[in-house]
C-alpha cells in the first residue's frame, strides 16, 4: 500500500471512530445510562431522556449515515479512489 | 361502506398491484434473480430494504408492545434502528466492493475455506427459516381476522401471492415490489397516526403532536404518567434502573443483530456502486425512521385511549370494537367484583381486563373513532409489511440453496439456466415449508424469531467485520469464533428459555442479562476468541491479504460478480 493509500485508509478509520462515538452517546449513553438523569429536564412535553430514548436517538442515526457518506465522497475524490 | 367491504377492495387492489409489478419486472438471468442486476436505483433500494427490513412484527406488534411498556421499549426502536449505522459505516461499501452475491460467498471467500461457507451457510439457513415462519403465520392471522377466512385458507392466499412474485421476479420482482409495498405500509400507518394526533393534541405532526399539550390545557405525557400511576403502573415514561444492564445488551443484541442478517445485508449487492451501497442504508433508515418515530407516538396516543375509554365505565356500554375483540378472545373481560364496571389495574388480582398487546394497532382506528377506510387500510399495510419480508427471505434461502450449496458445493459446472430453475424450485419448496410450518408453528416460533437476532450478532457479524478490518484474520480464527459465539448464545438461549424446555430460572441470568440480550455477551466472546486464534496460527495467504486491501478502495468495484480466487 502506497503512503497515499495508507493516509486515506487512516483518515476513513478517524471518520468511523468519531462517528462512532457519536452513536454511542446518543444511544447508549444518553437513551440508556443517563437517561433517568436526563429525565430531570423537558423538552416541551417530552422528559429529555424518554426522549433521546424514543426519538432523539433514531433522529441523529439518521444524520450520522448521511454526514458519513458526504465525507467519504469527499475524501474518495481527494484521494482519487473514487468510481469513474 | 363499512370497514369489511373496504378491506376487500383495498387489499384486493394492492395484491393486484404486486402481481402487476412482479410479471413487469421478470428476472431473465441468475444475476437478476439474486441481486437484481445490481442495477437499482439508491433510492428505490433504501424503500425496497425498508419494506424488506419492517415485519408484521414492526408494523402490527411494536406500538403495541411499546403502549405497554412505557420508555423501556425504546430496547427495540433504538435495537432496530442503530444497525443501520453499523451497515452504512462498517460493512455496507465493502462488501459491495468485494462483490458477492450472499454473505457465504463472503465468508467462504474471505476465508479460503468450503467448511467457513457450509458453516456460514447452515446459520444463514437457520435464521432466514425461522423468520420466514413467523411471518406467514403474521399473514394467516390478518387474513382469518378481516376476510373472514379460516387461518389455514388465510395462509394459504398468502403462499400463493408470495410463490407467484418471488418465482417469477427474483430479486428485481421482489425489489420492485417491496418499493410499492413500502409506499402501502408507511401510508397505512402513518394516516392513522396523523388523525388521531390531531384528535388528541390538534397537531398534525404525531412525532411533536405526543410531546404536546391535550385539549385541556395539561402534556399528554404528564398525563398519561398521571393516570399511570393513579391505576397502579409504572409511570411511562420513567426509566426502570433495575433493568438497564439488561437493556444495554438487548438494544445491543439487536444492532449487531441488525448488521448481521443476510437477507438485510444482501440488499447492498443490488446498487450499482460502492458510492451508492453507502447512501443506500441512509436512505433505507430514513424510510424506516419514519415509522420507528411514529411508533412510540401511536403507543402513547394508545395507551391514553384506551384507559380513558375503558377504565371504570359499565361494561354494558362499551363501544362496538371492544365487543369485536372481545369474540377473538384477544381481549378478556372478568367482572371480579360484580360492580358492571371494568376495573383496569396493575394489580393482577383487581384487575378485570386482559388485552393482547398485538391488537393495539389494528384497534386503534377504532377506539379513535376514525372512519371505516382508515380501519382498512391498517389491514392492508400490515399484510404489505409481512409479505414483502416474507418475499426478502425466501429469495436468501433460495439462493443459499442454488448457490451456495448446489453451485458453490455439489454441482460446480451447473450451467446458468440450470442454476435458475434450481433458484426457482427452491423457493417453490422453501415457501411450501414455511407455509406449513406457519400453520402448525411449532411452539417456540415466536421466542426463535427475536432471538435470530442474537445468534446473527454473535456469528456473522465478528466474522464480517474482522474479515474488512484486520488483515491477519485467517480461516482459524474466523471458523473458531463463529463456533464459540453461536455455541454459547445458542446454549445460554436454550437454557434459560422455559418455552424451549430449558431448566434455567429467572434468578440465574448471568449479570441479569436475559435471552434476548446475550448475543452481545457472545458477539464479544467471538471477537476474543477470533483474534486470540488467529494469532497463533499461520497468516492468511497473500491473494487474499491483497483482497482484503483491495475492497479499502471503491475504485474497480464493477458489477456483482462471480470471480473465485482459487
Amino acid at each position: 500500500m502506497n503512503a497515499s493509500k495508507q493516509l486515506y485508509w487512516k483518515k476513513n478509520l478517524s471518520y468511523l471512530s468519531i462517528l462512532l462515538l457519536i452513536w454511542f452517546i446518543v444511544s447508549f449513553g444518553a437513551g440508556i445510562l443517563f437517561a433517568d438523569f436526563l429525565n430531570q429536564f423537558k423538552l416541551a412535553g417530552f422528559p429529555l431522556g424518554f426522549w433521546f430514548a424514543q426519538q432523539g436517538s433514531i433522529y441523529v442515526f439518521v444524520v450520522l449515515i448521511f454526514v458519513y457518506v458526504f465525507l467519504m465522497n469527499r475524501l474518495d475524490k481527494a484521494f482519487d479512489v473514487d468510481e469513474k | 361502506m363499512d370497514a369489511q367491504i373496504w378491506t376487500y377492495l383495498l387489499v384486493g387492489f394492492t395484491f393486484a398491484l404486486y402481481i402487476g409489478i412482479a410479471a413487469w419486472s421478470r428476472a431473465g438471468s441468475t444475476q437478476e434473480f439474486y441481486v437484481a442486476g445490481a442495477g437499482v436505483h439508491p433510492l428505490l433500494n433504501g424503500m425496497a430494504t425498508a419494506a424488506d427490513w419492517m415485519s408484521a412484527a414492526s408494523f402490527l406488534s411494536m406500538a403495541g408492545l411499546i403502549s405497554f411498556m412505557g420508555y423501556g421499549g425504546a430496547q427495540y426502536l433504538m435495537g432496530w434502528t442503530g444497525g443501520y449505522v453499523l451497515l452504512a459505516l462498517l460493512l455496507a461499501p465493502y462488501l459491495r466492493k468485494f462483490g458477492k452475491y450472499t454473505v457465504p460467498d463472503f465468508i467462504g471467500e474471505r476465508y479460503y475455506s468450503k467448511n467457513a461457507r457450509l458453516v456460514a451457510l447452515i446459520c444463514a439457513l437457520f435464521v432466514s427459516f425461522t423468520y420466514v415462519v413467523g411471518q406467514m403465520k403474521g399473514v394467516g392471522v390478518a387474513f382469518a381476522r378481516f376476510l373472514d377466512v379460516s387461518f389455514e385458507t388465510g395462509v394459504l392466499i398468502g403462499i400463493g401471492i408470495v410463490f407467484f412474485y418471488a418465482v417469477l421476479g427474483g430479486m428485481k420482482g421482489i425489489t420492485y415490489t417491496q418499493v410499492a409495498q413500502y409506499c402501502v405500509l408507511i401510508f397505512a400507518f402513518t394516516v392513522p397516526a396523523i388523525f388521531i394526533s390531531l384528535q388528541m393534541t390538534g397537531n398534525p405532526i404525531p412525532q411533536l403532536g405526543f410531546g404536546g399539550k391535550t385539549t385541556d390545557g395539561v402534556y399528554l405525557l404528564e398525563k398519561l404518567n398521571q393516570v399511570s400511576i393513579d391505576l397502579g403502573f409504572a409511570e411511562y415514561t420513567a426509566v426502570n434502573k433495575g433493568n438497564l444492564v439488561n437493556m444495554l445488551f438487548i438494544t445491543a443484541a439487536l444492532m449487531f443483530g441488525t448488521a448481521g442478517l443476510p437477507h438485510v445485508i444482501v440488499r447492498f449487492f443490488t446498487v450499482p456502486k460502492v458510492k451508492d451501497a453507502r447512501i443506500s442504508a441512509g436512505w433505507a433508515l430514513l424510510f424506516i425512521a419514519l415509522l420507528y418515530t411514529t411508533a412510540p407516538a401511536v403507543a402513547a396516543f394508545a395507551r391514553t385511549n384506551l384507559i380513558n375509554t375503558v377504565s371504570e365505565k359499565p361494561y354494558a356500554e362499551v363501544p362496538q370494537w371492544f365487543t369485536n375483540w372481545e369474540k377473538t378472545g384477544l381481549l378478556k373481560f372478568t367482572d371480579k367484583n360484580s360492580d358492571g364496571k371494568i376495573q383496569y389495574l396493575a394489580d393482577t388480582n383487581l384487575n378485570e381486563l386482559a388485552i393482547d398487546q398485538d391488537i393495539m394497532v389494528l384497534a386503534n382506528p377504532e377506539i379513535a373513532n376514525l372512519p371505516a377506510w382508515v380501519v382498512a387500510l391498517v389491514v392492508a399495510g400490515g399484510l404489505a409489511a409481512a409479505l414483502s419480508t416474507a418475499a426478502g427471505l425466501l429469495l436468501v434461502i433460495a439462493t443459499s440453496i442454488s448457490h451456495d450449496l448446489l453451485k458453490k458445493n455439489l454441482r460446480p459446472d451447473i450451467s446458468e439456466k440450470g442454476e435458475l430453475w434450481a433458484a426457482r424450485i427452491a423457493i417453490a419448496v422453501a415457501v411450501f415449508a414455511a407455509g406449513i410450518a406457519g400453520m402448525h408453528p411449532p411452539g417456540f416460533v415466536a421466542q426463535v424469531v427475536a432471538l435470530a437476532f442474537g445468534l446473527a450478532a454473535s456469528s456473522f457479524f465478528p466474522a464480517i467485520i474482522l474479515g474488512i478490518f484486520d488483515k491477519r484474520m485467517n480461516r482459524e480464527g474466523a471458523i473458531s469464533g463463529m463456533i464459540v459465539g453461536i455455541v454459547f448464545t445458542a446454549t445460554y438461549i436454550f437454557y434459560f428459555t422455559p418455552q424451549l424446555g430449558g431448566p434455567g430460572s429467572r434468578e440465574n441470568f448471568w449479570f441479569g442479562i436475559s435471552p434476548e440480550g446475550i448475543g452481545t455477551l457472545g458477539m464479544i466472546f467471538n471477537f476474543l476468541v477470533s483474534i486470540v486464534v488467529s494469532r497463533f496460527t499461520t497468516p492468511p495467504p497473500a491473494a487474499v491479504q491483497e483482497l482484503t486491501e483491495n475492497i479499502r478502495f471503491p475504485r474497480g468495484s464493477g458489477e456483482a460478480h462471480d470471480i473465485t480466487i482459487h
